[in-house]
């Protein structure tokens, strides 16, 4: 193994520079990436919980026609908060979670480019998140569906606060989104291990960088959209009123040119999970690398010229259709490319079959479901039919359930016990992923059945006579299975935490840079800065893969203080120092400041506003105001 | 590898560099230039979809914007001059560039004010005044960060934190300001010449 | 006691059976909006695409299952745990060249050329329509227009619109508020139902029925409570309605009846409502000159019935929560009487 053993006083030194202040102050303060990640994946589980238990009640209702458990009311506020919490709330944040966590210590490096960004992205994540369910005790959720079609979401059609909650809290979580993609672009450039060069990056790193990329271009409609939506309502504009010249399709463009981009946000990355766990659990490479990895950017691009394909019934042109019907139909071909690298990765391997790799086997299975109904949203007439009805939401369900889900419990498994040191129950594992995986297929299979019996979206109640009773049963009891198989991970983390064996550096014998650190990681991630000489540094021995060989034990230590190198963007060569920063307290205080301007905007209090604007400026001013220790001190340079 | 010896032969945070700062700066700026595209999409979007005229107010008057333009362009010059300036070492370039860079952007934010009052129209009025408002009102409002990003940075020239080998928190102003007038070009383009053109 | 119980074997022999046909195949027969059979040209041809998009979905997961497991149980882990399967770490890109990108190629290659057939076949009606229908979406109603020529033969309907067989009706749709989308599956895809834009659709019945439709866009409160009616009737059936609907609201004769007419008139239910031949101006509900002529009532959500209909009238917000219509609170004897006049508007 080439784990190294760091002499006592060089890991106390790194120790103490890098280590988190105690108390509040550290609480509030923390820079350090892998207290972050942690807490965007304890935040996102708890969102995921939420948006289950909405779902849940949704599910009551449903279970059998003309039921009247929940008021329509009631019933449209939570299924669009269900809609939002999941898909905002959970399925990127966490992603951007295991990122957080993984990149730093994948790429060798000893913690983001942007520490303090990093911390103002959860921050503003965590702030975002309390400020939507703020609307909860006020009985004012958000009512119009995730996708809040303009013009029911207008004054006129939604005087409540409702929808202003909808528009102010995603303007404030794209600000977390977005700074977290800036960050991880800016990781990339600078700051990986000396040879981690871009043909030897984890799968996963390709996926959370074409994500950010994607972030970085798309965001900004679904702040444009939410931006205009709110001066609509609260000042009197007209973008989407087509009595005075705006349109309600103009939501419906910019909306669909961030989410559809958005889908692959939120699977490209949990993509890259399998893709580097697969090799772990079958004993060798993955097959294709440089195919997944060109699949994984071509989708990120593709992406953002498919958006039309969510508009084939509002009466375009059919040419226009036909070509993003076209390009809709194109972007399979490199999810196929991704399926055939892990089927082969299988079939060329020797599975063990532990329970990440049962997880990702289920995934590969849900993937392809997931894929052929989204091809089948591309065909335009048949679009006609199934659009708006179940069978769109079976299918959004094996994307973000199938692919993101099932994607997350494997790296939780997987990567669980590098975060926390103490293995997972193995038999416990194997109860949450059958329970999840008949519970998913009991519950969310005929969903497309429904849908092609032509049962809508969105309705609170349906007659006995539509033919829909018995496989909404089903549904209902499904979920509920797939729910106790969440509550089965949950106390499998908690028996970890209590009972669990300890792991060691690398229990799975993985080939990646994350294993070469002990369990959990020391706040300076690795002692000695690892040189990288291949994809599968902790392989090499054995794989005889490359002539080069990653150098783990013996290199550049810095200990001078929180250092760590920049490298050049492509080939990694260090050729500077970075200085990272000390923990601080503005990018918390910058999260308060926008919450509290959120809170103004929301309630029309002026004076809240302008005091949060206020902080906001001296919050910022504080954070660039130049840092002692940023500088370095003449003699050293 | 001589670094693997003594890494700390190498320069620590150097100012050359492009270090996480720019690439963060770049990205924000790449991020905020969508934000205009997507806004001026919705422009041409509804003005394509209309079927009234468009603008349904008449031409937009230009006696005051083209001059106002040209203000924005000689500032994004004598940016480019203070930080020039910096970079050969001067701190009275720096100080005085950045000084009537900033007084041109607020005779700038002037000028928008004043044909913003002579306007027959409100952003209330219809879909065009909600865009024509929000699109060069979004724009002010660049301009107004801009100058908070002057006045700050400003600030620390007159402290003499910066010297000709670190000043990045200029270079970073400078190029945030440059991107505001570019984007400026693309609005005047969109919002003032097109309806003269088409 | 043996009905019962005589109801509840054939409800657990039709659970079971549900069980084991995967559900589908019992549901189908008795779900009114299933789109996998058409009964018009469009809902036809949309239909065989959806069916050969189906099942080439289903046998791609199927191989890709197989693969999954049998990759799981061909070659057992080795027994040493450290061990790695090395070589030809470059190997296996055949897998990815034929699964990965030809195949998918050529299966998506033809499911474009399928959609574009498709396309064609349903854009345009295969000849000219007979009649123009304009529907407009209201929260949560449908307004149905016949419009001629001549002004005064417009009829105004709602919710239930009646075709003839085997002619194409063109459809001109827009709303009167927020997006809705209709749709009557079996006889043709969904068009949104936009404001400010006049979307165009066309549909066609090949034979004669009562197909029934929902409003697929998420429009508010009473989203699941808006769906039409398509009534497709023999040509001459169908004129005989359009020359029926054409007149006015004859006067009633029978005493009870004529104390509703009054009762109608003076009560509030005169500012919504039109009845053609009264003079009322009301416009934002349904237009009732021929109510008893449908066959539902509240957009399909009650069938109709002297006794839903009273229902409806004493307690409309019990039974669509949200609906713009108030509850009406009159004496027992004036509903009566308005119940039989409404009755006469057939």
């Amino acid at each position: 193994m080439a784990t190294s053993t760091v002499p006592a006083p060089l890991g106390e030194r790194l120790t103490r520079i890098w280590e988190t202040a105690p108390g509040l102050y550290g609480v509030i303060a923390t820079v350090d990436h892998k207290i972050i990640g942690r807490r965007y994946l304890v935040t996102a589980m708890v969102f995921l919980v939420l948006g289950g238990i909405e779902a849940a009640m949704m599910r009551a209702q449903l279970a059998a026609p003309d039921m009247h458990l929940i008021s329509p009311e009631v019933y449209n506020q939570i299924f669009t908060m269900h809609g939002v919490t999941m898909i905002f709330w959970y399925a990127a944040p966490i992603l951007s979670g295991f990122s957080n966590y993984l990149w730093p210590l994948m790429l060798g490096a000893r913690d983001m480019a942007c520490p303090r960004a990093n911390a103002l992205s959860y921050w503003t994540f965590l702030m975002s998140g309390i400020f939507l369910y703020t609307s909860v005790p006020l009985g004012q959720m958000p009512d119009r569906g995730w996708f809040a079609y303009a013009p029911l979401t207008e004054l006129a059609y939604s005087p409540g606060l409702n929808m202003d909650f909808y528009a102010i809290g995603l303007t404030f979580l794209s600000v977390s989104t977005t700074v977290g993609a800036i960050n991880f672009i800016a990781t990339l450039f600078k700051t990986r291990a000396p040879g981690m060069s871009l043909n030897r990056l984890p799968i996963f790193v390709w996926g959370t960088l074409t994500t950010s990329f994607a972030i970085v271009f798309a965001m900004p409609a679904l702040t444009a959209s939410c931006a205009l939506l709110f001066l609509d309502r609260r000042v009197g504009t007209h973008f989407y009123d087509a009595a005075l010249g705006g349109s309600p399709l103009l939501w419906q463009h910019l909306f669909w040119s961030f989410g559809h981009p958005w889908v692959y946000i939120v699977v490209l990355p949990a993509m890259g999970i399998i893709s580097d766990l697969l090799p772990t659990f079958c004993r060798r490479p993955l097959v294709g690398y440089t195919f997944v990895a060109m699949a994984t950017v071509t989708t990120g691009i593709l992406g953002f010229g498919v958006w039309v394909h969510h508009m084939f019934a509002t009466g375009l042109p059919a040419t226009a259709m036909s070509f993003f019907a076209a390009a809709s139909m194109v972007i399979t071909i490199p999810s196929a490319v991704a399926v055939m690298s892990w089927l082969a990765t299988m079939w060329l391997g020797r599975p063990v079959f532990k329970t990440p790799m049962l997880f990702a086997a289920g995934f590969i299975v849900l993937f392809v479901i997931g894929g052929v109904s989204g091809v089948a949203t591309a065909a335009i007439p048949f679009d006609w039919q199934l659009t708006d009805t179940y069978f769109v939401v079976a299918h959004l369900h094996y994307v973000l359930i199938g692919i993101n889900v099932f994607a997350v419990m494997a790296g939780f498994y997987y990567w669980l016990p590098k975060i926390t040191g103490r293995m997972m129950s193995a038999s416990l594992g194997r109860w949450n992923f059958w329970l999840m995986f008949l519970g998913f297929g009991v519950g969310f299979f005929p969903m497309h059945t429904l849908g092609l019996l032509g049962m809508p979206r969105r309705i609170y109640t349906y007659h006995a006579g539509m033919g829909w009773g018995w496989q909404n049963l089903w549904v209902t009891v499904g979920a509920y299975v797939f729910a106790l198989g969440v509550a089965v991970f949950v106390y499998n983390v908690i028996w970890s935490l209590v009972r669990g064996e300890a792991a060691g550096p690398n229990p799975w014998d993985g080939p990646t840079l994350e294993w070469a650190t002990p369990s959990p990681p020391p706040p300076y991630n690795f002692a000695v800065i690892p040189t990288v000489g291949s994809r599968h540094p902790l392989w090499e021995g054995r794989l005889d893969e490359t002539e080069s060989r990653s150098q783990l034990a013996r290199g550049p230590v810095l200990d001078a203080g929180r250092d760590t190198f920049g490298t050049t963007p492509l080939d990694a060569e260090p050729d500077e120092i970075l200085r990272m920063p000390e923990d601080t307290v503005w990018p918390f205080l910058l999260s308060l400041s926008i919450l509290v301007i959120c809170y103004g905007l929301v309630t029309g209090v002026i004076w809240l506003g302008i005091a949060g604007a206020m902080a906001l400026l001296v919050t910022i001013a504080g954070w660039f105001w130049p840092q002692p220790s940023m500088t370095p001190a003449d003699g050293e340079v | 590898m001589a670094t693997a010896a003594n890494p700390y032969l190498l320069p620590i945070n150097p100012a050359e560099r492009k270090n996480p700062g720019w690439w963060a700066m770049v990205l924000i700026i790449t991020t905020e230039a969508m934000l205009f595209a997507y806004l001026l999409f919705a422009y041409f979007y509804l003005g394509s979809m209309a079927n009234t005229p468009w603008p349904p107010s008449g031409r937009p008057e230009l006696k005051l914007v083209i001059p106002n333009t040209i203000i924005l362009i000689v500032s994004s010059g004598t940016m480019w001059w203070a930080e020039s300036g910096i970079r050969a070492g001067s701190q009275w370039r720096l100080r005085s560039g950045m000084l009537i860079t900033l007084l041109l952007g607020i005779v700038f934010l002037a000028i928008q004010g004043i044909e913003y009052s002579r306007k027959n129209f409100a952003m209330q009025s219809n879909a065009y005044g909600s865009l024509f408002f929000t699109i060069t009102g979004f724009h002010g409002a660049h301009v107004f960060v801009g100058l908070l990003f002057n006045v700050v940075v400003q600030l620390r020239a007159w402290l003499g934190h910066f010297t000709a080998e670190r000043h990045l928190a200029v270079t970073n102003a400078a190029m945030y300001w440059h991107f505001v007038d570019v984007v400026w070009l693309v609005v005047f383009t969109s919002l003032y010449l097109a309806p003269h053109v088409m | 006691m043996t009905m019962a119980q005589g109801r509840s074997t054939r409800q657990l022999r039709r659970l079971v059976l549900a069980s084991v046909t995967g559900g589908f195949c019992t549901a189908c027969a008795d779900a009114p909006l299933n789109y996998m059979y058409g009964h018009g040209p469009a809902a036809s041809s949309i239909a065989r695409l959806g069916w050969w998009l189906v099942i080439v979905s289903a046998v791609v997961v199927a191989i890709v299952t197989i693969l999954v497991v049998a990759a799981a149980l061909r070659r057992p882990a080795a027994r040493e745990p450290m061990a790695l399967e090395g070589i030809g770490a470059h190997g296996g890109l055949s897998w990815i060249y034929i699964g990965g990108l030809l195949l998918p190629a050529l299966i998506l290659i033809l499911s474009f050329a399928l959609t574009l057939g498709s396309l064609h076949a349903t854009t345009r009606p295969p000849r000219d329509p007979v009649a123009t229908v304009q529907i407009i979406g209201h929260r949560w109603w449908w307004e149905v227009r016949y419009v001629d020529r001549d002004p005064t033969k417009t009829i105004v309907t709602a919710n239930e619109i009646h075709v003839p067989v085997g002619q194409p009706v063109r459809l001109e749709l827009t709303s009167a508020d927020v997006i809705h989308s209709f749709w009557v599956p079996q006889l043709a895809g969904k068009t949104d139902v936009i404001p400010g834009l006049t979307n165009v659709a066309w549909l066609q019945a090949d034979r004669a029925g009562v197909f029934r439709g929902a409003c697929t866009e998420y429009c508010g409160l009473q989203h699941a409570n808006m769906n039409p009616i398509v009534i497709a009737e023999p040509l001459m059936a169908f004129q005989t309605w359009v020359a029926a609907q054409r007149t006015d609201a004859a006067t009633p004769t029978d005493p009870d009846a004529a104390a509703g007419q009054l009762v109608f008139q003076k009560s509030t239910c005169a500012t919504c409502h039109a009845i053609r031949g009264l003079e009322t101006l009301g416009r934002v509900g349904p237009d009732l000159t021929h109510l008893a002529s449908r066959l539902t009532l509240a957009a399909g959500t009650l069938e109709n019935t002297r006794g839903n209909l009273a229902g409806w009238i004493a307690n409309t917000q019990a039974l669509k929560p949200g609906n713009d219509m108030p509850v009406m609170t009159l004496a027992p004897n004036d509903l009566q009487a308005l119940l039989a006049y409404l009755e006469t508007l057939k």
